[in-house]
């Protein structure tokens, strides 16, 4: 149907729609291919696009979606994916580049390297813009650790994390690690980084300027990853994964430290038109997305791209994933400064080609032109395909909320312990330890609900930080789910005195041709955009991984936020353990419902997460967060802690395992009654400690804003009691911490 | 006291090591491909990190840089130098310590809190601690199972080389108390002339009160102690 008029163009292979199907385009995105082009592509070009028309690269199926999101307004200097990553005005010239990005699909094929270079890619995207990595942090979902694949799998993503970002030098101060059946052959490893740069002094992924050299810095470039972005990330596991392992790359954090340091020189220096890291989809991606952006075209010459072997053809360069390089467009004339600093830092780097100003992206290799393709045709927002998918409430909704469960009030005692002890509530210090936390020297505090840094640059100020999602709420109820993990990371950064400003979010989910899978989607960020909105947190970008599947069984809808908080005084900030005996216990906020519905508690009692997710009131919700940031910057609350994943009781528990020297609780007998008081994870509750003289304008606080204030006990030294649990800190303190441990080396 | 922190490809540690520095003297970085040492160091700095990736093996690449020709010379004319961490692992590959620092005995990298008893208070680095005085400085490292053959250990002993043993917080030298399989417990160790000092932990990241913990200040402190006293006595201790 469409001429072979590829006169002057070189395939390695003739391509037809069974090759296009091969790589992962259907028929009519194929038809669309030959239509944009007006011929048939080259085998080159059809590699081309079906990278960056892959779900990974052109959010083809979850766009339409993420444009509901409120993406800009609040502190937001660039609009959400604009740039590499969101950028967030702190004040006094200073900005912050966040940005979280899932690693899934290679971390489970093989754990150690899809982990590291999920870290690599992550900093990569922050310091691309000039800001210097400051912070990482990492959400991780596995299966149940009574199974030693899994076992494997975290020891792993554990080793690989802290390889990559303890020798690239930025403290790894925080994340979270869950454990559900449902993760067992797919894992979540997102992976989090903060950056800060100066206002006006960051770069940007855009070419433009016809006759600038295009720049290739960094690593040379091999086979591995090739197709990672396309037929590892965008379609779901089966028997066959385990040959995918070659797509997974390979990391290197020293050529990556050398990179960043190289990198932010080059920007300061002036040098720099626009940069982009290589990730996903290598040097097509990086020449396609900056030459539309700047609706210029780039003619790159492949026999000038350092090869790690002889002999690659046009297609295996161009979609090769090779670690830790970097295309920069650097000013004419200005050459002679770039290769400077390179040469400075031993970082190669090589002049592939030049920016032309006609839109057209032109690939040469071997002394034959391979590729011709409008580059605005490849991109997100530009021709790449946006798809409108159907939606279904799925079949198990009504199954899982209507189900009956026992509660045997009997059993709290040895509930409590079973639930402390629970890989996903217990101290996560075994990981942690293996991360260096402190490197850069802001770290002040990574035990608190969200990790709290220091700001060199501005001497009195600070940020926090964490990352939160329970997929469990959003697999009941997604709209909730959604809701609450933005809810909930906004708490989480209140509770030790930050101000929420922003978001950024890693959204996993299975195959969205599911309609019960595109449901869960629609929905979660339909909840998340309206807690968004509510608490004047908006959306700086983030990342979608679907075909997070195994044999027909999705993982639960995992939309982890990753919240950034401003900090305006950092000698005003707040821990989560008891600071002094004699201390007043009281709970702020929501005390009006009970509920049991999708805690640890049922997953312990029944082996099921049941019922519906706890109830939200978004405006009591921001009430409590206010009047919780008010007190902690007039210094009323000596200790403040969400009260989430296994109620008050693990609350309880947590405070007094994180206190100062060996301070426990006495919990009046009315607060401990019944299973839903102790376990429930109804949200919108914070737990603090008062000194006795603050009581009175705590109150008289809380009420001004509406907010419930209810005191159930007092800090003492030793001993916890609550309800019928009678213990010491020091036992909690012995099965809390080593109970990870205990399960992953037994 | 004037400090040079030495830059290596891969030092991670080495804009931590001058902010401290600089609270405390004045500082100015050096830079591995150097060929010479600015006039006017007294002190310099091994900082922490993943020299050259510590491939090969920690340090190994790192001691055939430009630079540590020219500190080894420095040390050799009895100037002062401190190696934290990866600069502990480059001293005894280039040799101006003994031992060498292997995997930790657990085989996973450990970053935490431990406590530290001072072994000998008499060094430069010292002085402002008291015998066997409790101090709380994290380490972070993969390699810092401190090794040597029994003659060397028992020479190090002999000879109050020993600057700083893991302790527990009651200064007590057990095992759980030593984050890496150390023998005896070594944290940090002295040459013999007394001004070369390598130790695994960090006292640069504890050095500020807005952090939480500032054990580790008493290293500069003891430097600029030492610098006062010597200023006095002395023109130029390390000219060359």
């Amino acid at each position: 149907m469409h001429e072979q008029s590829t006169h002057h163009l070189y395939s390695e292979i003739n391509v037809t729609s069974e090759t296009a199907k091969e790589l992962g385009l259907t028929t009519a995105e194929y038809e669309q291919i030959c239509g944009v082009l007006g011929r048939i592509p080259t085998y080159t070009e059809l590699g081309i696009y079906s990278v960056m028309w892959s779900e990974h690269c052109s959010y083809k199926n979850s766009i339409l979606q993420l444009k509901t999101l409120p993406r800009s307004g609040g502190r937001m200097l660039v609009e959400a994916g604009e740039e590499n990553a969101g950028l967030i005005d702190i004040g006094d010239g200073y900005a912050i580049a966040f940005k979280i990005e899932s690693h899934n699909h290679p971390s489970a094929v093989e754990p150690f390297q899809g982990a590291a270079t999920g870290v690599g890619g992550i900093l990569r995207d922050i310091f691309t813009m000039g800001a210097r990595p400051v912070a990482a942090l990492n959400s991780l979902r596995f299966g149940n650790l009574d199974n030693d694949h899994t076992k494997y799998l975290l020891k792993g993503v554990v080793h690989g994390i802290g390889h990559y970002g303890n020798c690239f030098g930025v403290p790894t101060v925080g994340g979270e690690v869950y454990f559900d059946e449902c993760y067992t052959d797919n894992p979540l490893v997102n992976a989090m980084a903060v950056g800060i740069v100066k206002v006006g002094e960051t770069a940007s992924a855009i070419a433009i300027g016809a006759g600038n050299p295009v720049m290739i810095l960094g690593s040379s470039t091999g086979k591995d990853g090739i197709h990672g972005a396309s037929l590892l990330a965008s379609r779901e596991f089966d028997e066959k994964t385990e040959d995918m392992r070659p797509t997974v790359q390979v990391g290197d954090p020293f050529a990556e430290k050398l990179l960043l340091e190289a990198t932010l020189e080059l920007i300061a220096s002036g040098c720099v038109v626009g940069m982009q890291d290589m990730g996903a989809a290598g040097i097509c991606c990086s020449t396609s997305e900056m030459s539309a952006k700047g609706n210029a075209g780039m003619s790159i010459n492949l026999d000038l791209v350092p090869l790690r072997e002889d002999g690659m053809s046009a297609y295996e360069i161009m979609l090769s994933e090779s670690q830790e390089r970097m295309l920069a467009v650097i000013e004419k004339g200005k050459e002679h400064i770039a290769r400077a600093i390179c040469e400075k830092w031993d970082v190669p780097m090589t002049e592939i080609g030049e920016v032309s100003d006609d839109g057209i992206v032109r690939v040469f290799r071997f002394g034959k032109q391979v590729v011709e393709i409008p580059a605005y045709s490849l991109v997100l927002g530009g021709g790449a395909p946006v798809y409108v998918r159907e939606s279904r409430e799925p079949s198990y909704i009504p199954t899982v909320r209507s189900a009956e469960f026992t509660v045997d009030n009997s059993l709290n005692q040895e509930m409590f312990w079973k639930i402390l002890t629970s890989p996903t509530i217990a101290s996560k210090r075994w990981i942690y330890e293996q991360y260096d936390s402190q490197v850069r020297t802001n770290t002040m505090n990574i035990k608190g609900d969200a990790a709290v840094m220091r700001i060199k640059e501005l001497p009195g100020k600070g940020f926090a930080v964490c990352t939160d999602c329970n997929s469990r709420y959003a697999y009941l109820n997604p709209y909730r789910g959604g809701m609450i993990a933005v809810a909930e990371a906004a708490r989480n950064v209140v509770c030790v005195g930050a101000e929420p400003v922003a978001i950024t979010n890693c959204l996993n989910f299975g195959n969205p041709y599911d309609e019960e899978v595109y449901y869960q989607f629609k929905e979660a960020i339909r909840g998340m955009g309206d807690a968004c909105r509510a608490l004047e947190t908006p959306v700086t970008g983030g990342n979608v991984s679907f075909h997070n599947q195994s044999r027909n069984h999705a993982i639960f809808p995992t939309p982890t936020i990753g919240m950034l908080g401003l900090i305006e005084d950092v000698t005003k900030i707040t821990g989560s353990g008891f600071r002094a005996s004699g201390d007043v216990i009281m709970i702020l906020g929501n005390s009006s419902r009970e509920e049991l519905g999708g805690s640890e508690y049922i997953k312990q009692l029944t082996g099921n997460i049941l019922g519906d997710a706890p109830m939200l009131d978004i405006d009591e919700e921001k009430r409590l967060q206010k009047a919780t940031l008010t007190a902690i910057r007039s210094g009323l609350i000596h200790s403040a802690h969400d009260c989430s994943d296994g109620g008050l009781a693990i609350a309880l528990a947590e405070k007094a395992i994180n206190s100062v020297g060996s301070l426990g609780a006495e919990i009046n007998s009315e607060f401990g009654k019944n299973a839903s008081q102790l376990f429930g994870e109804m949200q919108s509750r914070i737990v603090v400690s008062v000194q006795p003289e603050h009581i009175d304008s705590l109150k008289v606080l809380c009420t001004e804003h509406t907010v419930d204030c209810v005191e159930i006990g007092r800090v003492v030294i030793d001993n916890f009691t609550l309800g019928g649990i009678k213990t010491t800190v020091e036992l909690l303190r012995k099965e809390y911490n080593s109970a990870l441990e205990t399960a992953v080396l037994g | 006291m004037k400090y040079g922190i030495v830059r290596f490809p891969g030092s991670n540690c080495d804009h931590d090591a001058f902010y401290t520095a600089s609270q405390n003297g004045t500082a100015e970085y050096l830079w591995h491909k150097d060929t010479t040492i600015p006039k006017g160091i007294d002190c310099i700095i091994l900082p922490g990190g993943f020299s050259y990736g510590d491939y090969l093996r920690c340090g190994a690449i790192a001691r055939f840089s430009p630079i540590m020709r020219e500190v080894v010379t420095f040390a050799n004319r009895g100037g002062l130098v401190i190696g934290i961490c990866n600069g502990f692992q480059i001293l005894t590959e280039a040799g101006l310590l003994p031992g060498v620092l292997l995997r930790n005995s657990s085989l996973n990298f450990v970053c935490r809190d431990v406590f530290l008893s001072v072994a000998n208070n008499t060094t430069p680095f010292t002085s402002a601690l008291k015998p066997n005085q409790i101090v709380r400085i994290p380490v972070a490292h993969g390699d810092g199972n401190y090794y040597a053959d029994n003659e060397t250990i028992a020479k190090l002993e002999t000879n109050n080389q020993v600057v700083f043993r893991y302790s527990d917080a009651e200064g007590r030298l057990t095992e759980a108390a030593n984050p890496n399989g150390s023998i005896n417990n070594i944290a940090g160790i002295i040459n013999e002339r007394g001004n070369v000092l390598g130790m695994m932990p960090h006292p640069e990241r504890y050095s500020d009160d807005l952090l939480g913990c500032s054990d580790g200040k008493a290293v500069f402190q003891s430097l600029e102690l030492f610098d006062k006293s010597n200023s006095a006595k002395m023109v130029e201790p390390t000219s060359y």
